[in-house]
């Protein structure tokens, strides 16, 4: 079985990012850009399949500006087997990149696509559900657990209420949590090696979509901002201002 | 303009998440169908009927749709999308489920979490976990959209009189099917609507120790919520998780506790009325965003607390 898995190139999730002071966009110039956490679990778990030898293949995609090959290249380094970069300097929407990936997974025929449920970014939780849409696959979103069989994939969903288990026929979408596995660091030998592992540059034309755009941003403004208050001294203070000054207890 | 909105609901009635849907809708504008669908979900429409500004309540009760599974429930609001200009959820883990799915079945985008209603086409939502604020303007015919509800008041549920009508068709892809659930039993209010939250992070030490957490909270009558790092390291499951992944939270009282205030974590509960943080680290990021900070052990200041409640 072949498991497709995709990255996302983001902001560092340390970075706190600041808005551009002409309400366009946020600024990303010289901010330090990583794998979206969620995608790196995909792909931990992605290559941990392989190691079971439940995988026979994990191929990385990704899309974006040229830069994401770099994103790219830390999946292989973590273990996957080749990567596909579709380049566009243009915003590609969930819905867009959902459309090129259909077209992949029609080239590709994988077992399992495996996502982040989000990315740290938008913070959209869209893209895997809207492939499966499109494929007419199985979804299980938000996973913390995972166990493959022949058919079907076991899956532990992070849902409100508390967890739910759901078997889902495969060819299926997956889209990670936080606590499915901790991914591994690269080490520098398999940094190396994922210098020479093919990386394909394809564009969304090569897979006949294109890009178009469901929404139009307006404006982004920093969030209004909370004074801080004040520190007390002690625990008797603190249930006095509670009390008479902030009336909630 | 007519709108349709998915309710989240527990088979006996509506959810608080689904009154703050229906305040976003009245804001939109246009008549507004409430839809219910799940399995044994037949008692909500009662009480959904009376919800003021519904027009019409639908039922979808079939076990195809039990826990709605998402391919089923999808797949049902595809086939009935029809005319609605707009198609609404709460953002709760069924929507975010579901929903984005929708939009693919029809060839539009999404806009997630929404907290604003602007116009009957654009919206603010929260980007980078909450430290940016996007004005988005949808430019589909059909506008999905998944509605954060504690940006919403919720909405009157006595007055209305709307229409209840059965859906017959049954949507089901044989796709996914549930094997098993585990829900968390508890007494305390619900973390996304309680007033009061008391939450815990890493600083708590070890699952023992966090349930000092729990005293405290049912002397306040609040929830208990915490941080990622606590829920990571076992201290509590991962339904008591607020942040830019977990829940979102706004309650009239926040109390942290031993935990550092990660901006991700500051994303799911800075719209908190009042908030208190005691943390021994007085240069914890949690004290720049509380209103009353107390540096101290909350070994000693969590049971002293207590006590002089």
């Amino acid at each position: 079985m072949k498991v497709l898995v995709t990255v996302k190139r983001v902001i560092d999730y340390n970075v706190k990012v600041r808005v551009k002071p002409d309400n366009t966009d946020v600024d990303l110039k010289n901010v330090k850009m990583a794998v979206n956490p969620f995608c790196e679990i995909a792909v931990e778990e992605a290559v941990r399949l392989k190691e079971a030898g439940k995988a026979t293949e994990v191929v990385v995609v990704s899309m974006g500006a040229q830069n994401a090959q770099e994103q790219l290249r830390t999946a292989l380094a973590m273990g996957a087997d080749r990567a596909i970069l579709v380049q566009s300097d243009e915003v590609l929407e969930s819905l867009t990149v959902a459309k090129v990936l259909a077209k992949i997974v029609e080239e590709e025929q994988p077992g399992l696509v495996i996502m982040g449920k989000q990315s740290i970014d938008t913070d959209n939780n869209q893209t895997g559900q809207m492939l499966a849409a499109l494929t007419g696959m199985s979804q299980g979103t938000f996973i913390s657990g995972l166990e493959v069989s022949d058919n079907e994939a076991q899956v532990v969903r992070e849902i409100d209420g508390g967890l739910q288990t759901l078997a889902v026929k495969l060819p299926a979408v997956l889209t990670v949590d936080l606590r499915l596995n901790e991914p591994r660091y690269a080490s520098l030998p398999n940094i190396m090696k994922a210098k020479k592992k093919p990386l394909e540059t394809k564009t969304p034309a090569d897979y006949g979509v294109t890009v178009k755009a469901h929404t139009r941003l307006l404006k982004v403004e920093p969030p209004a901002e909370r004074q801080a208050g004040i520190k007390v001294a002690s625990v008797a203070e603190l249930v006095e201002k509670l009390k008479n000054e902030a009336k909630v207890i | 303009m007519a709108i349709l909105l998915i309710a989240e609901h527990d088979n006996a009635a509506l959810k608080s998440a689904t009154l703050s849907t229906v305040t976003a809708a009245t804001q939109i504008g246009g008549d507004i169908d409430l839809l219910i669908v799940g399995s044994g979900c037949s008692a909500v429409a009662d009480s959904a009927a009376s919800v003021p500004g519904i027009r019409k309540v639908l039922v979808a009760d079939h076990a195809a749709y039990d826990h709605e599974i998402a391919e089923n429930v999808a797949a049902l609001i595809k086939e009935i999308a029809g005319e609605y200009s707009h198609i609404l959820s709460p953002a709760t883990t069924n929507g975010k489920n579901f929903m984005p799915r929708v939009a693919a079945l029809l060839d539009v985008g999404q806009i997630s979490e929404i907290i604003s209603v602007e116009s009957a086409d654009t919206f603010q939502r929260p980007i980078y976990a909450g430290n940016a604020v996007a004005t988005v303007q949808s430019l589909d015919d059909v506008k999905v959209i998944t509605v954060r509800g504690t940006s919403f008041d919720p909405a009157a549920t006595e007055g209305g009189s709307a229409s209840v009508e059965t859906l017959e068709q049954v949507s089901d892809t044989g796709l996914s099917r549930l094997v098993s659930e585990e829900l968390a039993q508890s007494d305390r209010p619900e973390l996304t609507t309680a007033k009061v939250i008391v939450a815990g992070g890493r600083g708590m030490g070890d699952k023992a120790h966090f349930e000092m957490l729990d005293t405290l909270a049912d002397k306040l009558g609040a929830a208990v919520g915490a941080t990622r790092a606590a829920v990571d390291a076992g201290f509590v499951a991962n339904d008591y998780q607020i942040g830019q992944t977990g829940k979102v939270v706004a309650p009239e009282l926040y109390i942290g506790v031993g935990l550092s205030g990660a901006i991700q974590h500051l994303a799911g509960m800075k719209d908190s009325k009042v908030i208190v943080a005691i943390n021994k680290d007085e240069d914890a990021p949690i004290f720049q965003v509380a209103d009353y900070g107390l540096v101290a052990d909350l070994f000693d200041a969590v049971p002293e607390l207590e006590k002089s409640l």
